[in-house]
């Protein structure tokens, strides 16, 4: 079966529809997630990498740990950049080029959740204060889109990180008495103090449901993610698209994603699959 | 390097390389088809330890329409690497290496098209390097071939790809990465096993005349494996839908008996018409379990003598 | 892997033609079918004597015509196919249609419509409008220029024709349009079974789209699911009973009230164990 990039009425008039029946064209329930599945370690050439699947959704995401100096105004911080690249592999309607705005918003959306729940231990990134870090690089490829590729990617973030590991270091003074860094062999875990995760929501109509699928993204009027640290802390918020919420809407979505993000977050042993093949059909 | 490079011995005497292969080895090599949902065709190749992704788009409209070719297809094949697919981080921007890549691979791949049957429109083919670890287009260009073929494009022949390189002096097929830049030469082809042509031929570093004949004898057969090996994938992938629907056929035949008694308590019970009306058809579909369970039967050992059986049966169905 | 194993030779002409690949097998790009002066169909191509498939598909072979269907491909307009198409863009004469094909169709207000279009009192936005859903006739095709549509019934042809022109609530799905054949079935046997059990409308376009409209929710599901396994299974052989016997059992567990609570869901679940 393929999908096309233009919804027609038809296809619109018929989900609408159900949705205003309470219904999904899946079969699923508004407030439930399909099938989440997270690969740690397919990519062994980078730090750590995880392929995060919602559904038919596809994800790929890479780390890679490179030595080089903090920002001037923050000597005592490792740094960690986050891309999103919509290759033209996952869908006729990406084109190949400089990120588009849509992957830019989809990787600053990733980049917020981890930065701002302080996911990653600063201390641990930092080798010689003020003069050489870690900088992170964390890069996600979208291999298939089949919606929700904000919760996608930030779990395909999340499954790198916690797969990631840095390489040990020594600190030896050369002859000149300059400190010189030694990378060694042997790696040790990053360390991962918060693990958010996050939750989005497409207003379609008057329907708020989670987890949009492609065709539902392809109608939605306004689109939510908010992000949550397991301590229950909502570390970031995204609305986009034009559409508007009700403040009680909001609140509801609020109650919604600490809900589902928990879920998730209890699930994460049995989500998190190393054995996983990542590219055989799903059987559901 | 000078260090790595004496402590590394790539190959021994007896012709036995870094990572215990022969001379003649390839790499272990398998595909998966169809892997992707929204591409109209695409592979997976895993090859060593390359992990390769190639999707095929089209044949579609083509924008800007200036390069539309008024009697043919045109083909776009764009490779491209992942950041994470190499030791050290790549910049996220094509370079000139992926481009030259890029545009080789198109034009290899041509000659296995019917690019006249869809003048004016663009067959998309985009290839992402996940992993990279030596002979990346080889496997590229091998995974494109049964992406289009997936897509159901026409084509000539499939097209298979391997490398073979100079290590001291000995010929050898399949570099990995350490081979690669270690070795003395990369001389990485294409080729239509069918059609017995070559479509790509690059080399680089040092080869005698000799060694590069040995190395065409060499490839030539390489590249027939590793056709036999795309065969395999595509037919795998059709014959896995054909053992599940197998599967079901037995599995509603064991259950047949227990079915059919509570059908007839059903019928006892309800006497309207609508009930005698499901009594019918269960007495249809009864025969109709009849005939698969026999089928059944016969299935596990001979397949193909039950698909001519089935056949027949339409056949006389038909009539 | 149906590898070649026995060379049949075909009792037609003069010579002897072998046969290479056995009738309904599988065959890849490049693969030699047979050898020797047989009429050629499509998906298949000439090298010398050889006759070698273009694509993943089974073979059919009647007599001493040779050819393939194909398993997957994008479909090529033919002149008088019925297709569905959705409206893509309107100009004032003119309406662009996606047929699911790398060619787009198009439809003047000149040619394709049943009743004479004035400019300048009629909008072609209130005939047809982007987004909107058509059935229709292609009236030209060349493969030079983009094919020609029509919902003009007198191009539809004698006979029960099928109704042209816009279509209006149900489901639109896309499957492979060499699998049209196979959902059709054999003097459109398939589509009659579907109907019968489901109760619903249906159009089918040889462009591999299908729309259909149901009473319900439910039974445009079941139609969802029958083609979805007609697309996935359309290789295989005694489709036609398999599909019949699971719309009977789908059915039945809609019906029966004891399960008719039973969301969607569970149904699926409970199918499949």
């Amino acid at each position: 079966m393929t999908k096309k990039g233009l919804i027609s009425v038809v296809e619109r008039e018929h989900i609408l529809s159900l949705l205003n029946h309470g219904k999904r064209t899946d079969g699923r329930s508004f407030n439930e997630f399909r099938k989440i599945q997270i690969i740690p370690g397919y990519v062994q050439k980078a730090e750590g990498s995880a392929i995060a699947k919602i559904g038919k959704s596809k994800v790929i995401a890479g780390v890679k740990a490179q030595m080089g100096a903090p920002f001037p105004d923050t000597p005592n911080k490792g740094v960690i950049t986050t891309t999103v690249e919509l290759v033209p592999v996952a869908a006729p309607e990406f084109e190949s080029g400089p990120p588009r705005e849509y992957a830019i918003e989809l990787a600053r959306v990733a980049d917020r959740a981890i930065r701002e729940s302080e996911a990653v231990s600063n201390e641990d990134l930092v080798i010689i204060p003020s003069k050489s870090v870690w900088i992170l690089f964390i890069d996600i490829y979208v291999l298939d889109h089949d919606g929700n590729l904000y919760d996608a990617c930030e779990l395909a973030a999340l499954g790198a990180l916690l797969n990631t590991q840095i390489p040990d270091v020594k600190i030896v003074t050369n002859e000149k008495g300059e400190e010189v860094v030694e990378v060694l062999e042997t790696t040790h875990p990053l360390v991962m103090k918060h693990t958010p995760i996050s939750c989005t929501f497409s207003k379609i109509g008057d329907n708020i449901i989670v987890d949009p699928n492609y065709d539902e993204e392809s109608i939605q009027d306004t689109r939510l993610t908010l992000a949550f640290t397991e301590e229950n802390k909502i570390c970031s918020t995204q609305k986009g698209e034009s559409g508007s919420f009700s403040v009680e809407e909001i609140k509801k979505c609020i109650d919604i994603a600490a809900e589902r993000t928990k879920d998730i977050r209890s699930q994460l042993d049995k989500i998190v699959d190393p054995q996983g093949y990542p590219w055989s059909e799903e059987s559901s | 390097m000078a260090k790595n490079k004496e402590e590394t011995v790539l190959i021994t005497k007896d012709g036995i390389r870094h990572d215990g292969r022969k001379r003649e080895d390839l790499r272990e090599i398998s595909f998966e088809v169809g892997v992707l949902d929204r591409a109209d065709g695409s592979c997976l190749i895993e090859w060593g330890r390359n992990k390769i992704l190639a999707a095929v788009y089209g044949p579609r409209e083509l924008h800007p329409k200036h390069m539309q070719m008024p009697s043919q297809a045109y083909i776009r094949c764009e490779y491209r690497m992942a950041t994470f697919s190499v030791p050290d981080r790549k910049r996220p921007a094509p370079n000139r290496r992926e481009k030259e890549i890029s545009k080789l691979l198109g034009e290899a791949l041509d000659p296995a098209l019917f690019t006249y049957l869809y003048p004016r429109s663009v067959i998309d083919v985009f290839i992402e390097v996940l992993q990279a670890d030596g002979g990346t287009r080889c496997a590229a260009i091998t995974a494109a071939s049964l992406a289009l073929a997936d897509a159901g494009i026409p084509m000539r022949d499939l097209v298979s790809g391997v490398a073979a390189g100079n290590l001291s002096g000995k010929v050898v097929l399949d570099l990995d990465d350490i081979e690669d830049k270690e070795g003395e030469g990369d001389l990485p082809i294409a080729y239509l096993p069918n059609l017995e042509k070559v479509v790509l031929l690059q080399s680089d570093g040092i080869f005698t005349p000799d060694q590069y004949k040995e190395a065409l004898d060499m490839l030539v057969p390489a590249c027939k494996k590793v056709y036999q090996l795309q065969r395999k994938a595509i037919t795998d992938k059709y014959s896995q839908i054909n053992d599940a629907v197998q599967k079901d056929i037995d599995a509603e035949a064991k259950a047949k008996p227990a079915k059919d008694k509570k059908k007839a308590d059903e019928s006892k019970a309800k006497d309207d018409k609508k009930d005698k009306k499901k009594a019918d058809d269960g007495k249809k579909s009864k025969a109709d379990k009849e005939d698969k369970k026999k089928k059944g039967l016969k299935k596990p050992s001979k397949k193909k003598d039950d698909k001519k059986q089935a056949s027949k049966e339409k056949e006389a169905k038909k009539d | 892997m149906n590898k070649i194993t026995i060379i049949n030779y075909s009792m037609y002409g003069e010579k002897k033609m072998p046969i290479l690949i056995q009738d309904r097998s599988m065959v890849t790009p490049g693969e030699v079918i047979a050898e020797g002066d047989f009429s050629i169909g499509s998906h298949v191509y000439r090298r010398e004597k050889k006759i070698v498939s273009q694509v993943i598909g089974l073979v059919t072979i009647k007599e001493n015509f040779v050819s393939v269907v194909p398993l997957k491909g994008k479909y090529l307009p033919r002149v008088g196919d019925l297709v569905i198409g959705k409206v893509t863009d309107v100009s004032l004469s003119t309406w662009i249609v996606d047929i699911a094909s790398p060619y787009h169709g198009v439809m003047r207000t000149s040619i394709s419509l049943a009743r004479r279009f004035d400019p300048i009192k009629d909008q072609t936005r209130k005939i047809f409008d982007v987004g909107e859903v058509i059935v229709a006739k292609v009236f030209s095709f060349d493969r030079t220029r983009d094919p020609m549509l029509t919902v003009r019934p007198d191009n539809r042809g004698g006979g029960n024709s099928p109704y042209l022109g816009k279509l209006v609530g149900g489901r639109v799905i896309d499957v492979s349009p060499s699998k049209i054949p196979r959902l059709i079935g054999r003097r459109g046997s398939m589509i009659s079974t579907i109907k019968h059990f489901t109760n619903c409308k249906m159009i089918v376009g040889q462009n591999g789209r299908v729309w259909f409209k149901g009473n319900n929710f439910e039974d445009e599901l079941l139609v969802l699911r029958a083609i979805e396994k007609i697309d996935r299974e359309a290789h295989t052989t005694g489709l036609t009973d398999r599909i019949k016997e699971f719309l009977e059992e789908a059915k039945k567990q809609m019906t029966s009230p004891s399960k008719e609570k039973k969301s969607d869901k569970e149904k699926r679940s409970e199918k499949k164990s």
